[in-house]
Parts: C-alpha cells; sequence; structure tokens
C-alpha cells in the first residue's frame, strides 16, 4: 500500500472493502436465484386471470400505489400506511414481550434456585406453555374487557414460557464449581446474583428470549385477527374480507420479514450482552 | 508455635482444661443411604491432629474419600458423625479461614484474573477502604507472579496461571487452613514442579496451615512434614501416617539424594500398591 502512493486517498480502503461486499453478495446470488424461480412457477401456475389467487406480477401491480410506494400514508380510522400498520403490532409485541422477559427471567431464577418451586411449578409450566395462543383469547378477551390489552396478555402469555423454561435450565446448570466458590467467598445473595448467577444463566435466557420473539411475532398476527383495530394482522384479516388477496400477499411477505428483522436484532443483542467468554 | 506456648502457659492456671490441638478431626464417619435402604459408608471413624502451620498431604486410592474427608473440613458436607474442630470450633459450614483451591481452577471466567481475587476480598474484608482492598489484591497477584496478567481473563491463562489466581484468590483472605485437592493434577510436570516450589516458599513465608490432596508419591515427600495415607473404600481410615523428617528450607535434589527418601517412597508404594492395591479395574 505504501508502494502506491499516485492512487487517490481512500482508493486503498475501498480496494479492501470491495472483495467483502462482493463476497456477501456471491453468497447471496443462490437465494436469488431461488426466489426468482420461486416467483416464476407462480406467475405460470396462476397467469389465468380467473385463477383463484393473484400472480406475481398482479399483487406488485395491485399493491404498487399507494401501499408499496407511501407505507407512511395515513388515513381515516384503519386506513393506514403499512408502515403504521407494522408499527402498531410491533408496539403490542414490544409491550408483551417485555413483560414476558421481566416475569419470565424471574420465574426462571425462581425456579432455578429453589428445587421446592420447580416441583410445584415446573408440571404447571409444562402444562401451560402447550395452551396455543388464540386459545388464551377468549379468557384473557372475558378477563380483560378491551381488545388492546387482550391482544398484549396474548403474546405475554405465548412469548413467556421459552423464557421461564431456558432460564431455569440455566440456573440450574450453574457448574457445582461456582457455586462452592460462592460459597466459600462468602458472597453476599447480591454479589451471588450479580456476579455469579447472571453472567451464568445469560446465555440460557437469550436462548429463552430468541424462541419468544419469534413465537410473540407469530401470536400478535393472529390475536389482532380477532381482536381489530390498526395492525398488520387486522390488516390481512380486512384485506381478505374486502377480498383485496394482493394486499393479504403484501402483507404477509412484510410479515415475515420483520419477523426475520425481529430475530436478527434478538441475536445483535446477544453478540453484545453474553460474556464473550460464554459463547 | 509461640501462639500455643502463650497458650498453654496461660492454661496452666486451669489444670483441668487441655489445650486442644489446632485442626481435630475426631472420629469421623461419613455415610449414604442407599437406594436399596441400605447405608454406604465412605469414611469410618477418622481421626487426625493437626498442627498450626503444618503441611499435610493426603493420599490414597481413588475413591477412598479423600475428597469427603477434606469436604468436611472445608464446609461443604457436614458428618454422619463425629467432627471437625478448628481452634475447638466444630466447622458446620464453609468460611473464608479455610480456603479451598480446587483442582480445575474455578474461576469465574467473565472477570479477570484481579477481580477474581478482588471478589473475595470485597466480601470478607468489609471494613476496608476500597484502595485497600485493591493493594491486598494486587500484592497477592504479584505474590505468584502474574502481576503482568491482572487483567487477563481466564481464557488467555495458562492451567499454570489459572492455578496460580486460584492460590492468590485463596491467600488473600489470610486463611488459616489452606485446602488443596489436587491441586496440580492437571498440570505439566515442569509446571507441575514450579508451582510445586512456588507453593512451599508461600507456605514458608505466610505460615499457613496446608491440607493437600495428591496421587503423586514424590510430590508429597518434597511438600509435606506428614503424608497421610487412606486404607480403601468403602469404610476408609487413615491407614499409616508417614513423618516427612527432611530439612527445610527443602530442595529438590537435596530431597532426591537423601537415603531416607527411598526408604519412604517405598513404605508408600508398599502401601499403596501391596497392602491396599486397587483390586477394582
Amino acid at each position: 500500500m505504501t508502494a502506491n502512493v499516485s492512487s487517490p486517498p481512500g482508493a486503498a480502503f475501498v480496494s479492501r472493502l470491495l472483495p467483502i461486499v462482493g463476497q456477501k453478495l456471491k453468497n447471496f446470488v443462490p437465494t436469488v436465484i431461488a426466489i426468482a424461480i420461486f416467483l416464476l412457477i407462480w406467475q405460470l401456475l396462476y397467469s389465468d386471470p380467473t385463477a383463484s389467487l393473484p400472480n406475481p406480477a398482479k399483487v406488485f401491480e395491485e399493491t404498487w400505489d399507494p401501499l408499496i410506494i407511501d407505507p407512511f400514508f395515513q388515513g381515516e380510522g384503519v386506513d393506514q400506511g403499512l408502515f403504521w400498520q407494522l408499527f402498531e403490532s410491533l408496539k403490542r409485541v414490544a409491550i408483551g414481550y417485555t413483560l414476558a422477559a421481566v416475569v419470565g427471567i424471574s420465574l426462571g431464577v425462581l425456579i432455578g434456585v429453589s428445587v421446592m418451586m420447580f416441583r410445584a411449578l415446573d408440571p404447571i409450566f409444562q402444562v401451560l406453555r402447550t395452551i396455543p395462543p388464540l386459545a388464551w383469547l377468549p379468557i384473557s378477551l372475558a378477563a380483560l374487557k378491551e381488545a388492546q390489552p387482550a391482544a398484549i396478555f396474548v403474546i405475554f402469555i405465548t412469548a413467556i414460557w421459552p423464557i421461564i423454561i431456558n432460564t431455569g435450565v440455566g440456573v440450574q446448570n450453574i457448574p457445582q464449581d461456582y457455586n462452592n466458590v460462592a460459597k466459600v467467598l462468602q458472597l453476599s445473595r447480591l454479589d451471588y446474583f450479580f456476579k455469579v448467577l447472571l453472567p451464568a444463566t445469560v446465555p440460557y435466557i437469550f436462548t429463552g428470549l430468541k424462541i419468544a420473539i419469534g413465537l410473540s411475532w407469530l401470536a400478535i398476527v393472529a390475536a389482532e385477527m380477532l381482536t381489530g383495530g390498526v395492525g398488520i394482522g387486522f390488516f390481512i384479516w380486512d384485506s381478505y374480507n374486502s377480498g383485496n388477496l394482493s394486499e393479504v400477499i403484501l402483507a404477509v411477505v412484510y410479515v415475515g420479514i420483520v419477523g426475520l428483522l425481529l430475530d436478527r436484532l434478538i441475536t445483535l443483542i446477544a453478540s453484545m450482552v453474553v460474556p464473550e467468554e460464554q459463547k | 508455635m509461640i501462639m500455643q506456648t502463650l497458650e498453654s502457659a496461660s492454661s496452666v492456671s486451669k489444670p483441668l482444661e487441655t489445650v486442644e490441638p489446632f485442626l481435630v478431626v475426631d472420629n469421623l464417619v461419613k455415610s449414604y443411604p442407599t437406594k436399596g435402604g441400605g447405608v454406604y459408608t465412605v469414611l469410618d471413624g477418622v481421626n487426625l491432629i493437626v498442627q498450626e502451620g503444618e503441611f499435610v498431604c493426603l493420599i490414597g486410592h481413588s475413591g477412598c474419600g479423600k475428597s469427603t474427608l477434606l469436604d468436611m473440613v472445608s464446609g461443604f458436607r457436614t458428618p454422619t458423625s463425629g467432627e471437625v474442630r478448628l481452634q475447638s470450633k466444630p466447622i458446620t459450614k464453609p468460611g473464608p479461614d479455610r480456603m479451598v483451591v480446587f483442582q480445575n481452577y474455578s474461576l469465574l471466567p467473565w472477570m479477570t484474573a484481579f477481580e477474581n481475587i478482588y471478589l473475595g476480598i470485597q466480601s470478607v474484608f468489609t471494613d476496608k477502604s476500597k484502595s485497600e482492598k485493591e493493594a491486598i489484591a494486587h500484592d497477592h497477584l504479584a505474590l505468584v507472579g502474574l502481576t503482568d496478567a491482572a487483567h487477563q481473563k481466564p481464557k488467555a491463562l495458562s492451567g499454570g496461571m489459572k492455578q496460580r489466581v486460584c492460590i492468590a484468590r485463596a491467600l488473600a483472605l489470610r486463611p488459616q487452613v489452606l485446602i488443596l485437592d489436587e491441586p496440580f493434577g492437571a498440570l505439566d510436570p515442569i509446571t507441575r514442579e514450579e508451582l510445586q516450589e512456588e507453593l512451599l516458599k508461600i507456605w514458608a513465608e505466610h505460615r499457613v496451615t496446608v491440607l493437600m490432596i495428591t496421587h503423586d508419591i514424590d510430590e508429597a515427600l518434597f511438600l509435606a512434614d506428614r503424608v497421610v495415607m487412606m486404607t480403601n473404600g468403602p469404610a476408609a481410615k487413615i491407614g499409616e501416617i508417614l513423618d516427612v523428617p527432611f530439612l527445610r528450607p527443602r530442595t529438590r535434589t537435596q530431597v532426591m539424594e537423601d537415603p531416607m527418601y527411598y526408604e519412604l517412597r517405598n513404605q508408600a508404594m508398599d502401601f499403596l500398591y501391596h497392602r491396599y492395591a486397587h483390586d477394582v479395574e
């Protein structure tokens, strides 16, 4: 690089960056081809205008204006741009998921440290966690009387189980050596919690949190279909009822992308929070 | 030693009260109930007296209950009957007066060498100032020659360095008894010899009482004042105690050249591989 004096500044940086970007793009090529083939088959199968589902070209054409080009569109009532629909759903997920994380980690630590609590609660958790999200909705609606908190409760109750169970397993799997060290050093409960238990359990907690974010996104879409209002779930249901299948398909694609981004977000946070030695 | 003469002098006025030795293992029995409703006895009546400042090695085949015995000195387990007394006080739970160095290091991996040592100091010496506590941690890192590695995490340290940190962590709390459970078992022979010599140096300076489990007869003879040999389990007892009379400070060559060395070594070998040969495996 020192020999290349005549090259403009930044050229070295770009020449180093290019292969990295190139490699990323190269990895992406098979995916792009797969999507293209999928779209092509779909296009061919549903090319007949009277087909039961719209083909990709039709979806694109029907949703281009205003849904795709103006996601920030604001109209009357539930007539909002897709950004706002997703934003409302994400807000509900954020509240329900945060509650689930706080309560779930606390309960997980409880069943992890106390054998008695584990014996008492674990069988109950094992039964409750198999209940599908939507089965909670009638109970939730009856108890909370309003759609908004009911939807949030469904998120909460769907997301909490993997958090509790993984945290509990993490606490139970703290190496005996660390507990022995804590005993000899006579660590206070607070010191033990923050300096031994939490760092040792954090990888397990994040495994739970990662499973939970996926589940809560699954649940919100389903819950909103029933509760109504602004939100991507009800948008899908509303579009279906008004016979606009192109809008349904576009919204479903957005739901998938947002779900992927949520998963990546938790992975990113985990990579920053989990101690290097614990990965 | 001076403390002891003082104590015995003061107890002259009360002639009925005998002064108890520093550490007493008194008719210790440890047994566990088995699934079939029976009883599995690990240790069956162990008696041992350890003087203050003594270096005692425990040797015996795997499964003879050496670790169980030391666990009852450190307080991790409670005896089925009998008791262990340190300065006349029965031991009931772990405490910083009896520090343990484990074979597998057991350093917290998310903390640096310094933080690992500091953790115990700040928990035990609550009345000291922060700078005093930090000074203790730094002094003990220096004691084991790891000042430069203070801010390394255990992952970046070699096995020998990790065990040095463990020894520093234990000594920083000024324990009365240092308990080592096969501390050098996982180290390569050269590092092991280095650490043995360092341990002797530290022991000579600190005059701490040491109880150490080992599988290595040569290690025991080089380090210990007495070598306690245990019979095979179940229901293990102390079989024989060897007095190791070599003068201190010891050097390895001096010890190995002493004709007594081979006599003691043969005695230990005879005990372990002839009279109490491990018939399992």
